[in-house]
């Protein structure tokens, strides 16, 4: 037997919502949504949530088990049995609620709107397909699998502190537009992408990451239209001015010098997160490939000395 | 009263499709009882068919054939000639759009093999074709988001029709409750297909047959009801769909013994056979007691694909092998059994998208149906894969245009606002106030049990007349049916209470049709009469409302170039 420990809501009966207990047998091989669908068919009608395709396709149904965002019927429930018994279920975050798990995605909606999410074609149309290289599709297969299902907007730490953040789902959307080859706006992109609210307020946490279902993976996203738009030199904004001081920095003394670096600059606290960001930098200072080494962890200042050369040779 | 020019009911590829056609010139809503890009057609994994020649030389002439025999010869292969031939021009749109396709090395779109289609004729994004499809639609919709209207999370009841005129539809907001006419010049339903009112389905919870009762209740028939397609590999016991891709891509069936059984069946297409032939045979071998240990179980292993080429073209069937059922393909098969997939019948319509009401072709002026909720009928008794997303953008498209040519003739009608209201406010009364005893979860539970027991891949008279009796029985255990949420504020429970009464209708629709046809054909297979018959039942059957009773008719099959011949593969 199973706890459900399921925060309800509904403006309708008391403006404040609660939590309510539910006891479930979980059935061999259930999900929870299937558990989910048990409690609202066999024990209170009301429990209301979003569900549709119950096959992690059409991102109906996310929500907060323990805690952390997840689709309901992509998951085992006994794999979320928490404490010998029970399972808290919440609805997603940085978004309100309507009903119980049922949260408003209109702000999730909108910044989809605001990036300009449609392709804008370089050439005219011609007469059968546009071509495009396996290898071109590569590298917007991975976005192109988004379900908007809002998992990673609702667990992202800077949409808590700052609702102008366009958020993971917005931005990896972008990222499928940026690096299309059919596309004909990557400046105008890259530029409107740079500004307050876009790819440079991301704290590079990786939360989105853990939380999405798919290969989307939000912030692997974000770092290829950072690197696409120090590419295309758009550099005149704090977060990319931040990335090259910071390379620069790690050049000199293989460590990180706080004193260069523009003290304005807003979000970064993440430290690992800037590594990460190493490669952007150098690709923008060498436009180069980046020699594997760098992905591995850097101790020594020599190492980093040695790292640059290569990449100065190249 | 809210008004716009057309109306589009339902948002999948046919709904978004046909917005597209119309919002440079008109005032266009779409309406979906889940957000647009949620709709079903994102599930679809395999591909969408077009004689592109990418791969091999292909022609329209071969993608007819295919889907005349494939569909058994039931199909109206006027309307076929003119689908598979605008096959290619939909499929540039669509990538012109933006949409993203797997590519083959010289970077065209890339195309693999399907049961049923003779060449490799499926386009495919890896083993998302619908979802992509959808997002690209989707994309486009947002682009044009000042002439068309979304109205995500509304859910339409009934029709409204005025003589031989159709006038807008009764709808609700289900985040508030709160219940609307919406005045319309035309009407386009593209509310898809029913397969929930079985209980092992490929279908998601939204289809729920809304679309084709709320055209029935308004005195339309519904064509070729009794042909529903069952899928050889749904998830066992759940079925989620493993699509017929993971064949395409030289996947095997076992059975329990470990024999690839379908050399008994269909030696020459082997797993590639269409899908009714390859269903019947994963189900007598389930039902000789050859399935996996003994259960309902048949296997499908990918094994020898090896992971790179799995984690290339099917990725996603892996991951949902995992999640669901915690079996990685690469190392174990997949433990599946058939599962009813596609709604072969539907609303009439002619090619041009307008709904029809019997054999002559009279026209529903006014009200159009486009996607796996119309029947044209393009799949006639066995849709190939493939030719489903196909139909939904083909005719999505066509029924955008008749429409917007239909509009500029006529302006809005009266509509009768508080009497059509007032039908729907009363619904909704009733269901809050019957203070009955039943449990609608029961009632669901046990009208999908009967279906796919009695109504699924063998079928005969005596088991279909268990079926049509005990669907009766639910139907008044429904009128005693017991609510608890009363609120209006996103009442979820309503709308699956209005949606099981609409499967209730549909679940006696199709068992009266299939008790009705006395022959075996494409996915309809009565093993009291397991042949097919030309003479008897070469026509599509029309099942009308009347006095609250069936009524079956027929109309003819349209035969142009491809007489009936026996259908080996
Ligand atoms: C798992 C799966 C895999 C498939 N794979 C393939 C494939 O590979 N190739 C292929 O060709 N076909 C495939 N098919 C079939 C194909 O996906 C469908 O036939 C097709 O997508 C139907 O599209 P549609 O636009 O008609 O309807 P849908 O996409 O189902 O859309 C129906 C719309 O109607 C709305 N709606 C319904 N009722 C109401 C109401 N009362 N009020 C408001 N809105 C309503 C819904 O919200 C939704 O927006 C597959 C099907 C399934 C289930
Ligand atoms: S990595 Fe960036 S976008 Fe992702 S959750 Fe963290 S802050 Fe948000
Ligand atoms: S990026 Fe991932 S988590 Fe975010 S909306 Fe898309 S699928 Fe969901
Ligand atoms: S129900 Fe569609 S993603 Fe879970």
């Amino acid at each position: 037997m199973a706890t459900f420990r399921i925060k309800r809501y509904n403006p309708e009966k008391q403006p404040e919502p609660y939590y309510e207990e539910f006891q479930l047998d979980i059935p061999q091989g259930a999900t929870l949504l299937d558990c989910m669908n048990q409690i609202k068919w066999t024990l209170d009608g009301s429990f209301t949530y979003r569900m549709s395709c119950r096959s992690a396709i059409c991102g109906s149904c996310a929500v907060k088990a323990n805690g952390h965002a997840l689709l309901a019927c992509q998951r085992q429930a006994s794999h979320l049995v928490k404490n010998g018994d029970t399972i808290v279920l919440e609805p997603l975050g940085n978004m309100k609620p309507i009903k119980d798990l049922v949260v408003d995605f209109k702000p999730f909606w909108d910044k989809i709107d605001k990036i300009k999410p449609y392709l804008q074609p370089k050439t005219r149309a011609p007469e059968k397909e546009r071509l495009q290289s396996p290898e071109q599709f590569k590298r917007i297969d991975d976005s192109s699998t988004c379900i908007m299902c809002g998992s990673c907007y609702s667990d992202c730490n800077v949409l808590e502190v700052n609702d102008k953040f366009l958020g993971p789902a917005a931005l990896a959307k972008a990222q499928r537009f940026v690096e299309d080859s059919r596309d004909g706006k990557t400046h105008e992109r890259v530029k409107e992408l740079s500004k307050p609210g876009g790819i440079w307020d991301c704290t590079h946490c990786a939360e989105c990451v853990e939380r999405c279902p798919k290969p989307a993976r939000p912030f692997d996203r974000i770092k290829e239209v950072m690197t696409v738009a120090l590419e295309e030199r758009v550099t005149n904004n704090t977060g990319a001015r931040h990335a090259i001081s910071f390379t620069k920095s790690i050049k000199s003394s293989g460590r990180l010098n706080e004193n260069t670096l523009p003290v304005e600059s807003v979000g970064y606290f993440n430290v690992k997160g800037l590594f990460d960001l190493l490669p952007v930098g150098l690709r923008m200072l060498f436009k180069g490939k980046i020699p594997p080494i760098l992905h591995k962890s850097i101790d020594d200042v020599d190492d980093v000395k040695r790292i640059f050369m290569e990449a100065d040779k190249e | 009263m809210i008004k716009h020019d057309v109306v589009i009911v339902g948002s999948g590829l046919a709904g978004m499709r046909a917005a597209l056609e119309m919002c440079k010139d008109l005032d266009v809503a779409i309406l979906s009882k889940v957000y647009p890009s949620r709709s079903h057609s994102g599930a679809a994994q395999g591909g969408i068919a077009a004689a592109l020649g990418n791969s091999e030389p292909d022609s329209w002439e071969e993608h007819l054939y295919d889907t005349v025999k494939g569909g058994d010869f039931l199909n109206d292969q006027d309307a076929v000639e003119e689908y598979v031939k605008a096959a290619p021009d939909v499929i540039y749109e669509l990538e012109h759009f933006g949409c993203v396709f797997s590519r083959t090395p010289d970077g065209k779109i890339a195309q693999r093999s399907f049961g049923g289609h003779s060449k490799p004729r499926a386009c495919f994004s890896a083993d998302r074709t619908g979802h992509t499809i959808l997002h690209a639609l989707h994309e486009q919709l947002l682009k044009h988001s000042k002439s068309i209207k979304i109205y995500s999370e509304w859910y339409m009841h009934s029709l409204i029709l005025d003589g031989d005129r159709c006038n807008g539809v009764v709808v609700s907001d289900i985040r508030t409750g709160a219940v609307e006419v919406m005045q319309a010049r035309a009407v386009i339903f593209a509310t898809g297909g029913y397969g929930r009112v079985f209980n092992i389905t490929s279908n998601a919870f939204a289809g729920t047959a809304d679309g084709v009762m709320a055209a029935f209740r308004a005195g339309i028939p519904l064509e070729d009801a009794e042909f529903v397609q069952y899928h050889p590999s749904g998830l066992y016991r759940q079925g989620i769909l493993f699509s017929e891709a993971a064949r395409g891509e030289g996947g095997y069936l076992l059975n329990g013994e470990g024999d690839r059984f379908m050399e008994q069946y269909a030696p020459a297409r082997m797993e590639l056979a269409p899908r009714d032939i390859v269903a019947r045979a994963a189900q007598s071998e389930m039902d000789a007691g050859r399935g996996v240990d003994g259960k309902d179980i048949i296997h499908l292993d990918l094994r020898h694909l090896g992971e790179a080429r799995i984690m290339e073209r099917l990725p996603q069937i892996r991951q949902l092998g995992i999640d669901f059922i915690g079996v990685d393909c690469v190392k174990d098969p997949l433990p599946i059994q058939p599962t009813a997939h596609y709604s072969m019948g539907g609303i009439p319509t002619d090619k041009t998208g307008h709904v029809i009401t019997d054999e002559q072709g009279t026209r529903v002026n006014g009200f159009f149906a486009a996607g796996e909720c119309a029947c044209v009928s393009v799949h006639g008794a066995n849709r190939l894969g493939t030719n489903s997303l196909l139909d939904a953008v083909v005719f999505g498209e066509l029924a955008g245009r008749s429409a917007l040519a239909y509009v500029n003739t006529v302006g809005h009608a009266k509509v009768n606002e508080s009497h059509e209201k007032t039908k729907v406010l009363e619904q909704f009364e009733n269901i809050f106030q019957q203070n009955g005893s039943e449990s609608y979860n029961d009632i669901r539970d046990e009208m999908k049990t009967v279906m796919t027991e009695n109504c699924g891949v063998f079928r005969d008279e005596d088991r279909l007349k268990v079926c049509i009796d005990t669907i009766q029985k639910l139907r008044e255990r429904y009128e005693r049916g017991k609510v608890t949420d009363k609120g209006k504020v996103f009442n979820s429970e309503i709308y699956e209470i209005i949606e099981l009464g609409n499967m209730l209708g549909m679940a006696e629709i199709i068992a009266t049709a299939a008790l009705a046809r006395q022959e075996s054909r494409g996915g309809h297979f009565r093993t009291d009469y397991p042949k097919r018959d030309d003479e008897n039942f070469l026509k599509h059957s029309l099942t009308y409302p009347k006095d609250g009773e069936l009524e079956i008719k027929y109309k003819p099959v349209v035969i142009t170039k491809h007489q009936p011949a026996e259908r080996t593969y």
